[in-house]
């Protein structure tokens, strides 16, 4: 989607907000938000690229304005009502409804750390030959679909050089639509200069790498 | 996705005050028993305390003092740094990348704040600012500038853009007149800008 998460090169933003020695959290309740967001997707209702989907689709200008754990409170809230897990009138009311059923045992503090520990890697086996080597020059799509995708608009129709195979990897094109696909598909770092990107004036030094799926490229 | 129409979002059913909207959803959650508060903490804990640049600054001081570690950390990041225990969550897919004197690499994720975990902890607020996300990619010097970073004109610069689940960890170049120093004391002059790439490696000296 061309959504205002899609930040890359957008201009007209000014400093940096840098903080010395800035802690890990602020505030509990960021802290609290983050534990939250993973533990209600410990329920696997949803996946981490419908989770990122949930947050880009946030209100343009509530995008632009809440503190990122705020988002993450947005988008739990969101994935936690869709998935069936809460309800609006419970989260109105700040109360479990009368007569719900109680879930069975979530996940306890031991058992999360042990997932964190393993995590959860989205390399898959190959279920085909990758399509580009190493040093292929490779054009990047025009357009992209309406739902979630990984291929930043600022990228978008630029020529590049394979850098990097990384093997294959979950689409999250096709996985943030939580049909139990994951479209699995090869993965490559590829490098664009800047002059592609940005055009004559821009730094001849300097280059962009970004990883991006075989369905996103194309040989040029 | 079926909710482009974002008018009715359910957060909007929430308090206004942060704290107050956590605190709710915290009560709904826990009394649903969808969520164990003592999970909570151990997460909270974790992050807060136990999870942060000091890992990543291990696998850097080893990369300088040991030539075999730093070709594994190269050849293979998710192994030489799992190695060290930092893997899981957010760190499941290792890249580093090495500066040197005519090359400065730096991390970015331009469409959310994708950060490797394991090793660097949780983002600071800069990193997850729309500022950096929208500018470093087009005007990296300006942004290092910011940082109070200066690299030579002939530096060739190198901006990773986090798009997949690859984290990169950028390896600093070790600093002078540090021979005398051990990995351990190495490991204090890492700082977590310098593995993002927005900082250099403190002289020993600054530590």
């Amino acid at each position: 989607m061309d959504g205002v998460h899609d930040l890359g090169g957008v201009e007209g933003f000014g400093r940096l907000p840098i903080e010395d020695s800035e802690p890990a959290f602020h505030d509990d309740w960021e802290a609290k938000v983050m534990a939250m967001r993973l533990l209600m997707a410990a329920w696997r209702k949803w996946n981490i690229d419908a989770g990122r989907h949930s947050v880009e689709t946030l209100p343009p200008a509530d995008y632009l304005t809440l503190t990122y754990y705020e988002k993450w409170l947005a988008s739990l809230v969101f994935l936690s009502e869709r998935a069936g897990l809460i309800t609006r009138d419970e989260i109105a009311n700040g109360a479990p409804a009368p007569g719900s059923v109680k879930s069975s045992p979530p996940i306890d503090g031991p058992g999360f750390l042990a997932l964190m520990a393993k995590g959860r890697p989205s390399e898959r086996a190959p279920t085909a030959a990758a399509k580009f080597a190493l040093g292929d020059q490779v054009r990047t799509a025009r357009h992209m679909h309406a739902g979630h995708t990984r291929l930043p608009r600022y990228l978008r129709g630029c020529v590049g050089e394979i850098v990097l195979l990384h093997g294959t990897h979950v689409l999250p094109d096709v996985s943030s639509r939580l049909t139990g696909d994951e479209g699995a598909e090869p993965l490559y770092g590829v490098r664009f200069s800047a002059r592609e990107v940005w055009g004559n004036d821009a730094d001849p030094k300097l280059s962009i790498t970004a990883d991006l799926w075989e369905s996103y490229l194309a040989a040029a | 996705m079926p909710h482009d129409h974002s008018d009715d979002h359910p957060h909007a059913l929430l308090p206004p005050e942060p704290a107050l909207r956590v605190k709710a959803i915290e009560t709904l959650l826990v009394e649903k028993g969808l969520v164990d508060p003592g999970a909570i903490d151990a997460i909270v804990d974790a992050y807060a305390n136990k999870i942060g640049p000091q890992n990543g600054a291990k696998v850097v001081a080893k990369a300088w003092t040991d030539p075999a570690y730093r070709k594994w950390l190269l050849d293979d990041a998710t192994a030489a740094i799992a190695d060290l225990g930092f893997s899981g969550l957010q760190g499941e897919h290792m890249v580093a990348v090495e500066n040197t004197d005519q090359l400065h690499n730096i991390v970015v994720c331009t469409l959310c704040s994708c950060y490797p975990w394991p090793t660097l902890g949780v983002p600071p607020v800069w990193y997850k600012s729309s500022e950096y996300r929208a500018r470093v990619v087009r005007d990296p010097r300006g942004v290092l500038a910011e940082f109070d970073v200066a690299l030579a004109d002939d530096v060739e610069v190198r901006v990773w853009d986090s798009t997949a689940e690859i984290r990169y960890l950028v390896v600093p170049q070790r600093p002078a007149d540090t021979d005398d120093m051990d990995a351990d004391a190495l490991a204090k002059l890492v700082t977590r800008d310098s593995m993002i790439g927005t900082g250099f490696a403190l002289l020993p000296g600054d530590a």
